[in-house]
């Protein structure tokens, strides 16, 4: 692949990175305070989602009608709700009072403790579900 | 910059839309970071190379937000480490079976309106915050 397109990953990587710090998602507190409703709620993830859905999901709409052979997008057709997406959902969900994989990856960039804990515990239940699981999706 | 508001949250979030734009037109998939993390620790995936890339992007720009801005740098933990380690399990091999995390499915599936991600997203939104309701109530 051309180092082209490598240094413009790069910079997509680097908005990414800026844009959870800047939102707030990689503090821990803030969303657990989204997340405990009857506690001290905290709205941010909400507004961080609907700027980021709107973006996206604009984004996509416009780029699904220009037509250039070239530009390859991922394929409409959801995949179907089965048990791996429910009960992986939902154990993703009883962990995510920790970190999201997201703001994890990101607060390696301060060597935080809780990161550098976080990150390989967390490669080790991607592996075990990607080679006892089959989870290829 | 240094006082955080909700238009933090907002702009925050419009770079994390305009990053996963970018990220799609440029490989073709959807660039949730559970999947981009978890298939490099596949030794048959082909494409490697930009998924690295990506995510040392990520930790580069979160790094350069942390010492530029103070709202950016604010940390404030809420959980004991060995209860972030088994979380860290159960995220890791949850996002994978499941197909996605807060970027892949809450974000671009989302986006996209795939009933998948917006059903994986309600899933894991509601579990979490009756785990949050039972931890802060029943450990703390």
């Amino acid at each position: 692949m051309k180092a082209g397109k490598m240094i413009l990953f790069f910079v997509a990587g680097g908005l990414f990175g800026t844009g959870l710090a800047i939102s707030g998602m990689t503090d821990s507190a803030r969303v657990i305070g989204f997340l405990d409703l009857f506690g001290a709620f905290d709205p941010a993830l909400l507004f961080v989602m609907a700027g980021a859905v709107g973006v996206y999901g604009l984004g996509i709409l416009i780029l699904r009608r220009v037509k250039n052979r070239d530009l390859k997008l991922p394929s409409p057709t959801p995949s179907p709700v089965d048990r791996q997406l429910i009960v992986g959902s939902a154990i993703f969900g009883v962990g995510l009072g920790g970190f999201c994989p997201g703001p994890a990856l990101a607060n390696l960039g301060a060597l935080r403790i809780e990161a550098l804990l976080f990150v390989p515990a967390m490669a080790i239940g991607m592996f075990l579900a990607q080679r006892f699981f089959g989870a290829t999706r | 910059m240094n006082h955080y508001t909700l238009w933090h949250a907002l702009i925050g979030g419009i770079l994390i839309g305009l990053a996963s734009l970018l990220a799609t037109v440029l490989s073709g998939k959807i660039p949730g970071i559970s999947g981009v993390f978890g298939r490099l620790l596949v030794a048959a995936t082909p494409d490697k190379t930009w998924r690295a890339v990506f995510l040392f992007g990520l930790i580069g720009g979160a790094a350069l937000s942390f010492a530029l801005w103070q709202s950016a740098a604010l940390f404030r933990p809420r959980r004991p480490l060995i209860v972030m380690a088994i979380a860290a399990l159960l995220v890791g091999f949850g996002t994978r079976l499941g197909g996605g995390c807060t970027s892949g499915h809450g974000v671009c599936g989302v986006g996209m309106g795939g009933k998948d991600s917006i059903a994986a997203t309600l899933i894991f939104m509601v579990t979490a915050m009756m785990i949050v309701f039972i931890y802060n109530r029943v450990v703390l």
